[in-house]
């Protein structure tokens, strides 16, 4: 009898042990979360020299992304509209124009447009 | 001299069956896709099964995986980008192991196949649109409409916008593709070097053969580092994107 009522009487106990380690182990998380600092992550780990051939090529891919999706909306508006050239001009235009707005997005210039929802 | 495309070439294995009149064929790339879903599958369930509290050394590998990657999500898409880290933490270890898998010796490289490079960036893609529309409605547009921009150029804007968010799964899915295409290509041409030097000069080949070989072993340490730096620039670019879905600008 005497063993059984201990162990009743353990268990709140017990649990109240490791709701509290729990709680300990997420403050010190937090804690460790806190002290890296964010712009580590962001940074690919390796040479500058090398992270700047990943970000120039980043940088192209991007200009020529726009130009090629611009180039592709207006060939097929001419095709189906009938109104070539102008499809063609328009969105070429645009194209670029998306693809100069992408590489300023890609080197950090403009923010993105979710950003400022990020920082907050 | 070998020819350095060869390499590339999608070579039929067995027939799996047929859907319509298209013949369903077992491939080297998708043997190579299975083997590195076998190898990160191998990895993670074989560290976790028996995990220590001190890590060996491979339960220390999956778990600064594990880590890298929640990290790259918290740092972009905030704390509710974690409800992704499946899609994520799956696409980061598929594209490193298919890179770093590629880069030994007569296998196959199945990162440098836009195909499928096109598909983990559409999947992205569709996975942004899909999820932006079910947790916010048409307010997922507002993606599309900066704020702060007067009226009268707003419609240009809006059509520059929606341009630029159409050409993201292209740069997503070129750049992983022809940076793995371009340097297995380079490797192969500097290897063809060294052999086509050393079989047609005799002694003075075998001598100038060294110079292309030290420049295929630091392009291999290149290659080892480019696998990492695009599957990491994928995933992270990936996570940017989801981002967008999470909280698409007011």
């Amino acid at each position: 009898m005497a063993p059984n009522a201990h162990d009743r009487d353990d268990r709140p106990a017990e649990e109240a042990d490791l709701s509290a380690r729990l709680q300990r182990l997420g403050e010190k998380l937090d804690r460790h979360r806190e002290s890296i600092t964010p712009g580590d992550a962001s940074a690919p780990r390796s040479g500058p020299r090398f992270a700047g051939f990943a970000r120039g090529f980043r940088l192209s891919s991007e200009l020529v992304a726009g130009v090629i999706v611009g180039a592709v909306i207006g060939w097929s508006l001419d095709h189906w509209l009938g109104i070539s050239p102008w499809g063609m001009i328009i969105f070429l235009l645009v194209g670029f124009a998306a693809g100069v707005v992408n590489v300023m997005r890609a080197a950090g210039v403009v923010p993105d447009p979710g950003a400022k929802d990020r920082d907050a | 001299m070998a020819d350095p495309i060869h390499q590339f070439e999608i070579v039929n294995l067995f027939p799996l069956g047929k859907i319509g009149s298209t013949e369903i064929q077992f491939t080297n790339s998708a043997l190579f896709m299975v083997v590195a879903v076998a190898v990160t599958g191998l990895l993670m369930l074989g560290t976790t099964s028996g995990r220590q509290l001190v890590p060996g050394r491979l339960q220390a590998m999956a778990e600064v995986t594990y880590e890298f990657v929640a990290d790259m999500i918290r740092s972009t898409a905030g704390e509710e980008g974690m409800r992704f880290f499946p899609l994520v933490f799956s696409l980061f270890c598929f594209i490193l192991f298919a890179n770093v898998i590629g880069i030994v010796p007569y296998t196959f490289t199945v990162t440098s196949h836009i195909v499928v490079t096109a598909s983990l960036a559409l999947l992205v893609f569709f996975t942004v649109i899909v999820y932006g529309l079910y947790s916010h409605g048409l307010g997922f547009f507002r993606l599309f409409v900066p704020h702060g921009i007067p009226g009268y150029i707003l419609p240009f804007v809006v059509l520059i916008e929606i341009v630029s968010f159409l050409s993201r799964p292209i740069s997503h899915s070129v750049r992983l593709f022809a940076n793995m295409l371009a340097g297995h290509i380079t490797l192969k041409v500097f290897a063809g070097f060294v052999a086509g030097l050393g079989g047609a000069l005799g002694l003075v080949g075998w001598v100038g053969g060294t110079l292309p070989l030290i420049m295929v072993i630091a392009l291999t340490a290149l290659e080892l580092l480019v696998a990492f730096l695009q599957a990491y620039v994928f995933t992270l670019l990936a996570c940017i994107y989801l981002s967008d879905a999470l909280h698409p600008g007011h």
